[in-house]
């Protein structure tokens, strides 16, 4: 469970304090699949930089199943994002010319898991993310942009973690390969019971999830739920 | 993360930009390799510039006269100029001094040597019969020079394995023949066995008759030029030349060491100086191939530097997906290491392998030490770490959100 209350951030390497993150709060259960909407500038990138404990908030607390998390150092957070946190990118960041298999192993040489539940490990999460069997040994280069895509959400689901977090995962893509990954993220959540937070600018890709939260210079604007998208998305397959 | 894991990391970094990763291992490779040969080189040409000093005879003392002089004394010092050493001094040394193994006088000069048809001009040595014992000669055929031979002027010679050549020609036996020295008829009643050329000149071209023969007939005069005293053992050299410097002093009624009349060496003296010598040698090799090293390091974290930059993304990577800073900094440093590892390993090889090859051209005798080898293993492990440390703590200090924000 993700909760956080009062959330600032505040830039003061410019020639000006810049704040990009005036006072965030707000709970997100277990099993929920929420997308973080707003244009650039919004302040969403700084938010989910502190949601994925890759930065800590100026103030505030940000609870992360039950530990306070925001005063946490470089070190501590990076066994957080270890432990707890899948990562999505839009520059979906495979290591280069290493197989899928190798990239998805690559988190859980970092959590020491043994060398024999590793491939066992990261072959189901492949498979759960949708990539074909038979591109599991495939270079990174080999694969087009949607199994690359499969690939990275495959390595961000395989050490468990509470919190899956997608930044503009189909940004690199185009919009048909966008809907299917949109549509692995949907399964995740649907049938694994997958936390997602998906980070995102476009309104029909934020329509994806359950709950919207829509933010805007460094505020919460709209914190609404939503049902039609999927269903009519549904009913088109 | 576990070594095994990281090692395979490092496998795979490396092997990704392999001939990058050839070119900064060769640096390293050069270094060492230099520095393995040129170490084996000067070890090589002090062990032969010892062995050499060692043939002339073990615990040696040679007493030579008139070097020393008290001021404002012009004494031409020239062998056989002064004549301060007679057989006598060499004979009292020879019973008065218990260290001693044995005392050889000698008066030499290099004299024309004729037979039918042949001559050479060679050193001629006239001396006594504890000479091959003092001066480790052995005898290959007939006989040394005798004591008897000594006391009645004997005409008999002795040549050495070149004059014999020289003389002779090759494979004739000389025993019975004559040769005449400065018109002077003496025998050949024997042949020295070949020592191999050291020093300076060859031990080999030389031809030794009675020490009274040389004073009689070729010098003219009663002196001696040099007298060999061997020491029992290494240790009593010390105190055996300072019994011979007190009792040639007291028979020359001298009271003054400065004021001496003679002068004497010490083997010890003379290997300690030439090994002072190429000890110096050897480092000045060390040291320039060891600057081949440095540089090879700085490639190394020349490398590394530009390694860290293009691989800033997939640090971000890492550390997003829960490398700390201890993982990344000890991924790049391994890296490092294995690099100067790997390439200490290739240089110990090539090294050896051209310590080797000077061997067997024949050029010195040269051998690879353990102590280089480990040293140069060692010198190449610190260089990784060195080199290595600044670009991996450089790698752990990235901000992961920058990183992989990186183009």
């Amino acid at each position: 469970m993700i909760e956080i209350k009062d959330i600032t951030k505040t830039y003061t390497s410019g020639v000006e304090p810049f704040q990009a993150v005036k006072g965030v709060s707000f709970v997100i259960e277990d099993g929920e699949f929420v997308a973080i909407m707003g244009p650039s500038g919004s302040g969403k990138s700084t938010l989910m930089h502190i949601l994925g404990a890759l930065d800590t908030p100026t103030t505030g607390t940000y609870l992360l199943d039950g530990k306070d998390v925001s005063t946490y150092n470089q070190d501590e957070l990076a066994l957080i994002r270890r432990d707890k946190i899948g990562f999505v990118f839009q520059a979906f960041n495979l290591l280069p010319r290493t197989s899928a298999i190798r990239n998805v192993m690559l988190p859980l040489i970092y959590a020491e898991v043994d060398e024999e539940d590793r491939h066992e490990r990261a072959a189901s999460a492949l498979i759960a993310s949708g990539l074909d069997e038979q591109h599991f040994n495939n270079l990174s280069n080999q694969l087009s942009g949607g199994q690359i895509q499969r690939v990275a959400i495959a390595r961000a689901l395989v050490n468990n973690p509470s919190l899956i977090l997608a930044d503009e995962p189909t940004g690199n893509l185009d919009s048909r390969t966008g809907e299917i990954v949109l549509g692995t993220f949907e399964t995740l959540n649907k049938k694994h019971g997958r936390t997602i937070i998906l980070i995102t600018h476009e309104r029909d890709v934020a329509e994806h999830a359950d709950r919207i939260i829509f933010i805007k210079d460094g505020v919460i604007l709209e914190d609404s739920r939503t049902h039609s998208k999927r269903t009519v998305h549904h009913h088109a397959n | 993360m576990r070594t095994k894991d990281i090692l395979s990391e490092t496998y795979t970094a490396l092997s990704a930009n392999k001939v990058r990763s050839g070119l900064t291992m060769l640096g390293i490779v050069i270094g060492i390799s230099s520095v393995i040969s040129m170490v084996s080189i000067g070890q090589g040409a002090q062990a032969t510039i010892e062995s050499s000093i060692q043939s002339i005879g073990s615990n040696l003392i040679i007493i030579t006269p008139g070097a020393q002089r008290g001021a404002g004394i012009q004494v031409s010092a020239g062998r056989g100029s002064s004549r301060t050493l007679t057989q006598e001094d060499a004979e009292a040394l020879a019973t008065d001094m218990p260290l001693a193994n044995a005392v050889a006088a000698e008066l030499g000069g290099r004299y024309q040597i004729t037979t039918k048809g042949k001559n050479t001009n060679t050193t001629v040595t006239g001396t006594t019969e504890s000479y091959p014992t003092v001066r480790n000669l052995q005898i290959d055929t007939g006989s040394f020079i005798t004591d008897a031979q000594v006391k009645s002027l004997a005409r008999v010679a002795v040549l050495g394995p070149t004059t014999v050549t020289d003389l002779f020609g090759e494979g004739v036996d000389p025993i019975g023949q004559t040769i005449r020295i400065k018109n002077v008829v003496f025998t050949v009643v024997g042949v020295t066995k070949a020592k191999g050329g050291s020093g300076f000149g060859s031990q080999d071209d030389v031809v030794f008759i009675p020490l009274s023969s040389a004073q009689k007939f070729l010098a003219g005069e009663d002196y001696v030029s040099t007298i060999s005293v061997q020491a029992k053992d290494a240790e009593s050299m010390t105190e055996l030349q300072s019994a011979i410097t007190e009792e040639l002093m007291d028979r020359h009624n001298i009271k003054e060491n400065a004021a001496a009349d003679f002068s004497i060496l010490n083997q010890a003296d003379i290997v300690a100086t030439a090994s002072s010598v190429t000890g110096t040698f050897t480092l000045l090799l060390a040291a320039v191939a060891g600057i081949s090293l440095v540089v090879g390091g700085i490639g190394i974290m020349n490398m590394m530097l530009t390694t860290v930059t293009e691989r800033t993304r997939e640090i971000g990577l890492r550390k997003a997906i829960g490398a700390t800073r201890k993982d990344i900094s000890k991924q790049f440093l391994i890296e490092a290491i294995i690099l100067t590892c790997v390439g200490g390993l290739i240089g110990i090889i090539l090294g050896s392998l051209i310590s080797w090859g000077i061997n067997y051209s024949g050029i010195l005798k040269t051998s690879v030490s353990f102590g280089s080898v480990a040293l140069a293993f060692g010198v190449s492990t610190a260089i990784g770490i060195v080199f290595g440390y600044y670009p991996a703590r450089r790698a752990a200090q990235l901000n992961p959100i920058e990183a992989l924000r990186y183009e």
